[in-house]
């Protein structure tokens, strides 16, 4: 009840510095003293700690399972045990956006204390810039989603928190997700104070990189946790499914991962300025519009959301607004001229980082026009259509491989120019192995089609210099190595996990058993046990190799109470080599199951790889200085 | 020049998308379950709100043309916005609208309904939601109209909009 009125109250406070933090930074921007004045700091910190009040609040109202909230009466329930409840505040609507507009205001206030080596008026514009998101964000949460709505009567038991949403991946998914999302904003915002203030230079490139890293983190990350919950949760044994929701995360990183590599360019040799205020805008707009997209219940996905109108023409009007202003601003302020302008050499590192940002950009537009597609369709012909996976796979995989072709090379050429003549025979060496490599496997496991066969050539051949690089490079940098030796890692066990994957889906009853390949598996037995709020059926199966092996995998069918909801959880036994995948589902009666079982190789090096990448960007943060 | 003709075109483009998006947002994506046409009312047994009598269905299903079952509870938040909607549907006179009162306490209920009126020719109890359930309802408030035979000829999930008040009017006449 305390911590419900204290939570409600403090937002309002909250929403009253940040409204009164811009009358003051305008002053504090417009006098003429060299540093920011000491009561912005104050005010942005204030405006931070009482959004940060108003999130414990609504945390201890889900602790207490506090039913007079209404969001608490709608996503909690007394069973639930406590780190769901805890969860349970940010894994709905409400919740949600007050976790934004927290990671919002903390990183304006992180960015206001470690930017003193910038210009005070572009710190302050930036502030300004930001100010107006938050504000945007607090209006939206009082006005349609506010977390603190009461409810009289007091409801004696809450509604529940989705089954399918009680996974502990799933739990600090999106808090991960949204530091990177959040993080954009910082982009957006400096990059438009920068673009004002014609501060865009190789001093700011050095200073922005670090949000750029920090927000690129955090969103591999986030996406890495949503698709391990994805694969150990909804039981389907895949762990991408190009469904909207997960593609409105995946676009953002396209738009960050050539902005990281754009700022690298402006850094070093200040070029490619348009390009990096470019993908900085886009990236925060993207990011922006998968709140829309997955708030606004505009999409159709298996991601239930909350199904508000009012709430989706908030986002979309604030989000058009954003676009208008940021278009105004790039196109009154920015001039092509300031900066002088410098041929490209095609053989230079520059170059190959200049194609794969346009190869980034047709992928991006690849999983945009996807997910679009189907809403513009039913708008403008009363049409309803879904894109599929073959949609993306055959736009996508043929131009994977000059991708990484120019991945591989690009760090072995000169910033400015490169000499043909000097490539090094290591560099001719390595595709020589992959080459050997990649045929002796094709030969193993069978043809696999042309595009297929290039794909893991040149999967291979990066894999081999980045290896190459570790040893031998005099200028090592370790955190290009690292993530890109992790993203040939990635689409090699994504590549293989495809092609070798094998599945057999069969109804069983106790006592049966089947054989798949060259394993017996047995139904042995069945327990149905009973938990603080679900039951559940487990599966007793064993699964006997040629060699009499054994493997025991419980596959568990759970019942929950609050709200009623069956869910089946797999039974993954995971090695280095391959994951037995075991899902069962109830046909009738608790006497026939459907019965499916995976053996899917690699998977582990999915994770593996991906937690590659983001040690690599984690790497990069520590470092003084971009190579010589 | 050139900058302004960029940038016209990509207003344009935007104001586009806009308008497309804004236009999909009014679509309803809420999936209905197509329920078998015209399938038989289940037969229950339930207590009545107010003089905590036993009443069975074919007690109360009987005497008229049509017939609305409205699932509601007064801790339900959009059963609020609906009751409205119910006071003017039960103006009408052909048909009789029963309110199954879905998981609530009595005083509650009671509470609810002094405050914001009775549409309700009877209140019946629903105190474990097993009735519901039998009726095949996904969640609260739910709405079936009923012919004479006792078949379900429709179904409207979440509250009652003015549409399908319109709707179920249509049906009646």
């Amino acid at each position: 009840m305390l911590a419900h009125q204290i939570g409600y109250y403090s937002l309002i406070l909250g929403f009253f510095f940040s409204i009164l933090i811009i009358p003051i930074s305008i002053k504090n921007f417009n006098n003429r003293n060299k540093v920011i004045d000491n009561k912005v700091f104050s005010l942005s910190f204030f405006q931070f700690f009482f959004v940060l009040v108003s999130f414990f609040g609504l945390i201890l109202s889900f602790v207490n399972s506090d039913f007079s909230n209404e969001t608490v009466f709608k996503n909690s329930h007394t069973t639930k045990p406590l780190f769901y409840k805890i969860s349970g505040t940010w894994g709905n609507h409400e919740g949600s956006l007050l976790l934004w507009l927290l990671v919002l205001t903390l990183f304006i206030f992180i960015f206001l204390i470690k930017s003193t080596n910038q210009p005070k008026k572009y710190r302050i514009l930036t502030l300004l810039f930001q100010q107006v998101i938050i504000i945007g964000f607090f209006l939206f949460l009082l006005k349609t989603s506010n977390p603190f709505n009461y409810l009289f009567p007091v409801p004696k038991e809450g509604l529940g928190l989705n089954p399918i949403l009680q996974d502990p991946a799933l739990a600090i998914h999106p808090p991960i997700l949204y530091l990177g999302y959040v993080g954009s904003s910082i982009i957006f915002s400096s990059s438009l104070a920068a673009v004002v203030e014609k501060h865009i230079s190789t001093v700011w490139a050095k200073h922005i990189k670090f949000w750029i890293l920090v927000s690129w983190v955090f969103l591999t990350f986030g996406i890495m946790l949503g698709s391990i919950w994805a694969y150990y949760e909804l039981g389907w044994g895949g762990f991408w499914f190009w469904d909207p929701v997960e593609n409105v995360s995946l676009m953002p990183w396209f738009c960050l991962t050539a902005l990281l590599h754009c700022i690298l360019v402006l850094e070093k040799r200040s070029m490619l300025g348009s390009w990096t205020i470019i993908l900085s805008i886009a990236t925060f707009m993207l990011s922006m519009s998968g709140t829309f997209l997955v708030r606004s219940g505009i999409l159709n996905s298996v991601h239930t959301f909350a199904n508000d109108p009012e709430r989706g023409i908030f986002i979309l009007i604030f989000l058009f607004l954003l676009i208008l202003f940021s278009l105004v601003i790039f196109f009154v302020f920015h001039k092509e001229k300031d900066q002088k302008i410098v041929k490209i050499n095609w053989s230079s590192k520059e170059a190959t980082i200049l194609f794969n940002n346009w190869f980034l950009m047709y992928f991006l537009s690849v999983v945009l026009i996807g997910t679009v597609y189907p809403i513009f369709l039913e708008v403008l012909s009363d049409e309803k259509i879904s894109v599929g996976p073959p949609f993306y796979y055959k736009l996508i995989i043929p131009f994977l491989i000059p991708f990484l072709f120019f991945m591989s090379i690009g760090p072995n050429l000169n910033w400015i120019k490169s000499e043909i003549k000097k490539i090094k025979i290591q560099i001719v060496l390595s595709f020589a192995i992959s080459l050997l490599i990649s045929f002796v496997i094709l030969n193993q496991i069978g043809f696999v089609g042309l595009i297929n066969s290039i794909l893991i050539l040149a999967t291979f051949y990066l894999f081999f210099i980045t290896i190459k690089d570790f040893f031998l490079k005099k200028f090592k940098n370790y955190s290009q190595i690292f993530s890109h030796f992790g993203f040939s890692l990635l689409i090699l066990s994504i590549l293989f996990n495809s092609i070798l994957s094998s599945e057999k889906t069969i109804n069983l009853k106790v006592g049966e058993e089947f054989s798949f390949r060259e394993e017996t598996i047995t139904f042995e037995s069945i327990e149905s046990i009973q938990n603080k709020n679900y039951k559940s059926i487990v599966g007793y199966f064993k699964i006997k190799d040629k060699k009499n092996n054994y493997v025991q995998l419980k596959p568990e069918l759970r019942i929950y109470n609050q709200p009623v909801m069956i869910t089946s959880e797999a039974d993954i036994k995971t090695t280095l080599y391959y994951d037995k995948f075991l899902v069962m589902n109830l046909v009738k009666d608790y006497e026939y199951f459907n019965v499916r079982y995976q053996v899917k190789p690699f998977m582990i090096w999915i994770w593996i790889s991906t937690l590659l990448l983001v040690v690599g960007g984690f790497l990069s943060l520590f470092k003084r200085s971009y190579e010589k | 020049m050139k900058n302004k003709i960029i940038l016209s075109v990509l207003l344009l483009f935007f104001t586009f998308c806009f308008v497309v998006l804004y236009k999909g947002l009014n679509n309803s994506n809420i999936y209905v379950p197509e329920t078998k046409i015209e399938k038989t009312l289940i037969k229950f047994n339930s207590i009545d709100l107010y003089s905590g009598n036993k009443v069975s269905s074919d007690q109360i299903f009987v005497g008229s043309e049509y017939y609305v079952l409205n699932i509601w509870s007064s801790w339900c938040v959009p059963c609020r916005e609906e009751h409205p909607k119910l006071i003017k549907l039960s103006k009408n006179k052909s048909i009789k609208l029963i309110g199954l009162n879905y998981r609530d306490n009595p005083k509650n209920a009671k509470k609810f309904i002094k405050e914001f009126g009775d549409p309700y020719f009877v209140i019946i109890k629903d105190t474990k939601g097993i009735i519901s359930v039998d009726l095949g309802a996904i969640g609260v408030p739910e709405t079936f109209i009923i012919n004479k035979d006792k078949k379900i000829i429709k179904r409207f999930l979440g509250s009652l909009s003015e549409k399908s008040l319109n709707e179920i009017n249509l049906i009646i006449k």
